[in-house]
């Protein structure tokens, strides 16, 4: 039996349908019921949904054998897990945003507002650039506006939040999109059963052209 | 004789690896819970995380509670040539623990074996490896990769430090879409890319593995080192482990200090890697000494994870007495019960957090 964790929302959903065109339904998900835990038993396959910054958490501590993670989430938390498969989808950016026309000359430390601090830390250490970190968890696009930061570092998808509040993206720091990531122990005892499943979904990849 | 139920699965462990570490002629090494920090602050990338809790001796010098064990016993050991010590261990290490980034107490049991190391020695290591994996449960899986290779055919691909940093940490996550995406940033020649884009999905039994490996070193330095695993893989293949052993070279440890094998040992069951181990030479030469060295440590305290059987009951019998109840009474009661084997607890009212299986009134019932 294999236990997949998926990430809760919009994108959880296409992941699951994935999972299904790759041979590993599981019609009970689709029922509207209170249950957490979703079983295939003849296709060896259980399903349980979970807070999407919470997947790695699940795969890396084995209660997971493999999840469905953004790539966002192990930057930010560096999970010690097998990162098997780009499923290229749930495509965005993690940038760095600030008022339109916002022009860092490198003068006073940057301040700098995001929920994703360990990635921030990074880009501008390898810049070396002297910042201030300003830990948020929801809105960081009015960090800027109200003058609490300089800039934010953030998810961008479509840019349409960014360009409605005056801001814009200043530097892009890396493409971000899903992955198919595996609990390493889990990996080792279950490799035919896991190594199929990434088999089967790597056909699922849709290519960009 | 001790009921072998009252032991946890790290306990038994310890004295199993102490007997067989012995067997193999590995003598025991105790050291002080503390070092000059020093030592580890020359040594901080070899280090699992880079956090010590230091604190300062009466004369001001300043102390680490340890978080390594080698890096103390290869100070402890002499360079002779032909010759090499082996020891074994079983210690706490300090250490901030990757997965919760707070410190925590870690016990370890290892060897080491320091010195004139030929092709037998680093037999005898994975061997004993496999073997300490085995006391603890037989489904296991002990990977095995080699430093030597893995290097050999980085240098080949580019000279960029930085890009084989972030090559070997793509290849330890087995990230092939990442890998590709990197040898193109890093404009590595096709055939090159190839090698290293081939590292990522090496791993499974021994033959197959080695096999493939022939396809891909080529080059003269990655060959010499091939005909290195290729050789402890002709020795592995003739011992009882042969299915457990594998090759994977998702296996990888720091580059500045270890060269050769390296590996690391799974238990089914248990979410982490509980074996960790290869040789250090550079490590040694790095502290200025000519020696060679291997060596492994086990994480008994992971070994929780694999003790799932709950005990329904803390005592099978709790005998209950008060100040009236003479004590040879309650002696005679102890001693009948413990002597056919039950666990007995004797008080003067019932624990509200004991758990028994039955109750035995030495006075009236509920005084």
């Amino acid at each position: 039996m294999i236990n997949v964790a998926l990430p809760k929302g919009r994108l959880g959903e296409k992941v699951y349908a994935m999972f299904e065109k790759a041979g590993y339904e599981c019609p009970a998900i689709k029922e509207n019921t209170r249950k957490l835990i979703f079983e295939n038993e003849e296709k060896g396959i259980r399903f349980f949904w979970v807070k999407p910054s919470d997947v790695s958490i699940y795969v890396e501590r084995g209660a997971a054998d493999i999840g469905v993670a953004g790539k966002d989430i192990l930057l930010e938390y560096s999970p010690d897990v097998y990162e098997l498969l780009d499923l290229n989808m749930g495509k965005c950016r993690m940038a760095v945003a600030g008022k339109n026309g916002f022009y860092d000359d490198g003068v006073k430390t940057l301040k700098v507002a995001t929920k994703f601090v360990n990635i921030a830390k990074r880009f501008y250490a390898s810049k070396c650039r002297d910042i201030d970190i300003i830990k948020l968890n929801g809105s960081i696009e009015l960090a800027p506006i109200l003058g609490l930061s300089d800039v934010i570092v953030d998810i961008v998808e479509t840019g349409t939040t960014l360009k409605e509040n005056n801001l814009s993206v200043v530097e892009t720091i890396v493409p971000i999109s899903a992955r198919l990531i595996s609990n390493k122990s889990s990996f080792k005892f279950k490799t035919e059963e896991i190594e199929n499943i990434v088999k089967c979904m790597k056909a699922q990849v849709k290519t960009d052209d | 004789m001790i009921d072998n139920m009252l032991f946890k699965s790290e306990e038994k462990a310890i004295f199993a690896l102490r007997a067989l570490y012995n067997s193999y002629g590995y003598l025991p090494f105790k050291m002080s819970k503390f070092e000059e920090y020093d030592i580890y602050v020359r040594n901080k990338d070899f280090l699992v995380s880079d956090s010590v809790i230091t604190f300062n001796d009466t004369n001001g010098k300043l102390l680490a509670l340890k978080p390594d064990v080698t890096l103390s016993i290869i100070k402890n050991t002499t360079d002779e040539e032909g010759c090499k010590q082996k020891v074994y261990y079983n210690e706490n290490v300090y250490r901030v623990s990757q997965r919760t980034h707070q410190f925590k107490e870690i016990m370890q049991a290892g060897l080491e074996c320091i010195g004139d190391i030929d092709s037998y020695d680093i037999f005898e290591a994975v061997y004993l490896a496999a073997k300490s994996l085995d006391t603890v449960s037989p489904d296991f899986v002990l990977d095995i990769s080699h430093m030597g290779i893995v290097s050999a055919i980085l240098d080949e691909a580019s000279d960029s430090q930085d890009f084989k940093k972030n090559a070997v940490r793509l290849i330890s996550e087995r990230n092939l879409h990442e890998t590709e995406a990197l040898c193109r940033a890093y404009e590595i020649e096709d055939s090159y890319k190839e090698k290293v884009c081939a590292l990522v999905n090496m791993y499974g039994a021994a033959d197959k593995v080695i096999s493939a490996l022939d396809n891909i070193c080529t080059g003269e330095r990655a060959a010499k080192e091939l005909s290195d695993l290729k050789s402890l893989c002709a020795l592995i293949n003739k011992t009882e482990y042969k299915n457990n052993i594998r090759i994977d070279f998702s296996v990888l440890n720091d580059m500045s200090y270890y060269n050769g094998i390296v590996f690391s040992g799974f238990i089914n069951g248990i979410s982490d890697s509980v074996l960790s181990g290869g040789r250090y030479d550079k490590l040694i030469e790095r502290m200025g000494r000519k020696s060679g060295a291997i060596g492994f440590a086990l994480y008994l305290d992971l070994l929780e994870e694999l003790d799932t059987e709950k005990k329904l009951y803390d005592v099978d019998v709790l005998v209950v007495y008060n100040d009236m109840t003479d004590a040879s009474l309650v002696m005679d009661t102890v001693k009948e019960l413990t002597d056919k084997g039950l666990l007995v607890s004797a008080q003067k009212a019932v624990p509200q957090r004991l758990r028994y299986k039955e109750i035995k009134w030495l006075c009236k019932e509920g005084v």
